[in-house]
């Protein structure tokens, strides 16, 4: 059975026919061809397909496309504009936040699922925001930094404007 | 893992549409977040024709109040549970716990029915089908060996969510929707003591509201689990305390424990601490009672003589930092 749904992905409205049983992920990379949300456990455990569904950090994993329909889904390929990156994005560059970079996509919509909600997080609310996003290489220092040095981007920017 | 098998996905707005489209439709599911359910499609553990969706059922979607208590709908997010000021104040174990299930990205979407309805866990069930496959499967599923104790006929599989025994001491009520109405229950009614079958609810019921009684509102409670990982992970034991006291001494004490029983079990013989002050005998005397009711068993990566002490210590300090606190 097919399901019709209607989304605003990354800002534009499309309209989709997707089987019942399809995830979000294999919606984004397979029918889309956003390949930026990566699929790591595929199970809910590691965070590394975390995208936006109505600015609330969800696991494409776990999360049919159908039951998407009337949301707005937002990826790690909506923060670019015009090719220059976001803060979060120049922060995980600057500081190091990204080794293999695997986990990146997640780790930076989970960043941007945080700061919309807390805008000037301590480092103990970093990691409690970011728990669900797992990552191999950094041992964590650099992420927290990354996304310190976004919040600040952030707020300097807004102090100026 | 697995491809996604075959299932259509139906979207009711509305729960007595939901409750007949599940009972109209042979081997129908219901899901909501699908942080459990998903994870359990994929495995091949749930094989449904369809998955009934309730995240478009707006009335499952609302916290209301009235003279009777909090009325906390299935498919209200953990996120909105544990930020929800009057679930803090008057059930604040209720909170702690929705705020300690997985990690915070789970529980942006991952429901308190879901967590209540929680299928129970085992290290030799939630593996892969082809896992499942090599080790001839288990009692639970597909199989006629239970792994943890081969020669019984029970499975003990252990119920893993955190927010039952936070609503079990609070004296918590559920409405059940089936096709032929809706019932409340108490909570406590809704499980038994079998890891195969631990849901006492009728196929196609629908568990729709979770009811915080205005009663047991306002008198200190609190919940804690130990887990592998302290980010993300389900309890490997987890108590929840509540108490009542007047001038120094105890009027009346709740325990509930999670992930050491088949079911969230409300420790029993409790009264007899009825005027006692909680001293260090009297705490040590309450963590022996926690443990000899909990039963673990290998269905962990972590001992089960481990997770028995534990949720003692758990039981004992908390009790311990409620009497202090209130």
């Amino acid at each position: 059975m097919k399901n019709f749904i209607s989304m605003t992905l990354n800002g534009r409205s499309r309209d989709d026919a997707v089987p019942g049983n399809m995830l979000l992920v294999d919606f984004l990379r397979e029918t889309v061809g956003m390949t930026g949300t990566k699929i790591g456990c595929d199970g809910g455990e590691c965070g590394c397909c975390t995208v936006l569904i109505d600015g609330k950090p969800r696991h494409a994993c776990l999360t049919l496309a159908a039951s998407c329909d009337g949301t707005e889904v937002e990826t790690i390929e909506s923060l670019e504009t015009g090719g220059r990156l976001s803060a979060i994005q120049r922060g995980f560059h600057e500081k190091l936040g990204a080794q293999c970079g695997f986990c990146t996509p997640g780790m930076v919509m989970a960043a941007e699922g945080l700061l919309r909600e807390n805008a000037n997080p301590n480092e103990d609310e970093i990691r409690q925001g970011m728990a669900a996003n797992i990552c191999r290489c950094t041992g964590y220092v650099k992420i927290i930094e990354s996304v310190q040095a976004a919040a600040e981007e952030i707020a300097s920017k807004e102090d100026a404007a | 893992m697995e491809l996604m098998p075959e299932f259509d996905l139906h979207r009711p707005t509305a729960v007595e549409e939901a409750v007949k489209l599940c009972n109209e439709t042979d081997g129908a599911l219901y899901v909501a977040g699908g942080t459990d359910m998903i994870v359990n499609v994929r495995r091949g553990i749930e094989q449904p024709t369809a998955l009934i969706d309730l995240s478009a059922v707006e009335e499952l979607q609302q916290i209301t109040e009235d003279a009777d208590g909090l009325h906390i709908g299935a498919a209200v997010t953990l996120e909105t549970v544990s930020n929800d000021v009057r679930v803090q104040k008057d059930f604040t174990a209720v909170a702690e716990a929705a705020a300690a299930v997985a990690g915070p990205t789970h529980q942006s979407y991952g429901t308190v029915g879901g967590n209540l309805c929680l299928d129970t866990r085992c290290l030799f069930y939630n593996q892969s089908e082809w896992w499942r496959k090599s080790n001839d499967y288990c009692l639970k599923k597909n199989g006629t060996i239970c792994h943890v104790a081969p020669g019984g006929k029970r499975c003990f599989a252990a119920f893993s969510g955190d927010v039952a025994p936070a609503a079990l001491i609070h004296n918590a009520e559920v409405d059940l929707v089936g096709p032929n109405g809706r019932r409340r229950v108490p909570l406590t009614d809704i499980y038994r003591n079998d890891g195969m079958n631990h849901l006492a609810i009728e196929p196609g019921e629908l568990l729709a509201v979770l009811h915080l009684p205005k009663s047991e509102a306002g008198q200190p409670s609190t919940y804690e689990k130990a887990r592998v990982r302290g980010s993300i992970d389900f309890p490997l034991a987890g108590a929840a305390v509540w108490i009542k006291q007047s001038s120094g001494k105890i009027d009346e004490l709740r325990i509930a424990l999670t992930a050491v029983n088949p079911y969230p079990h409300l420790i029993k013989g409790l009264e007899k601490f009825t005027g006692a002050v909680l001293d260090d005998a009297v705490l040590d005397e309450i963590a022996e009672i926690v443990q000899s009711q909990a039963k673990p068993m290998k269905t962990t990566t972590v001992k089960p003589w481990y997770r028995r002490r534990v949720v003692g210590s758990i039981a004992r300090r908390l009790t311990k930092r409620l009497s202090e606190a209130s």
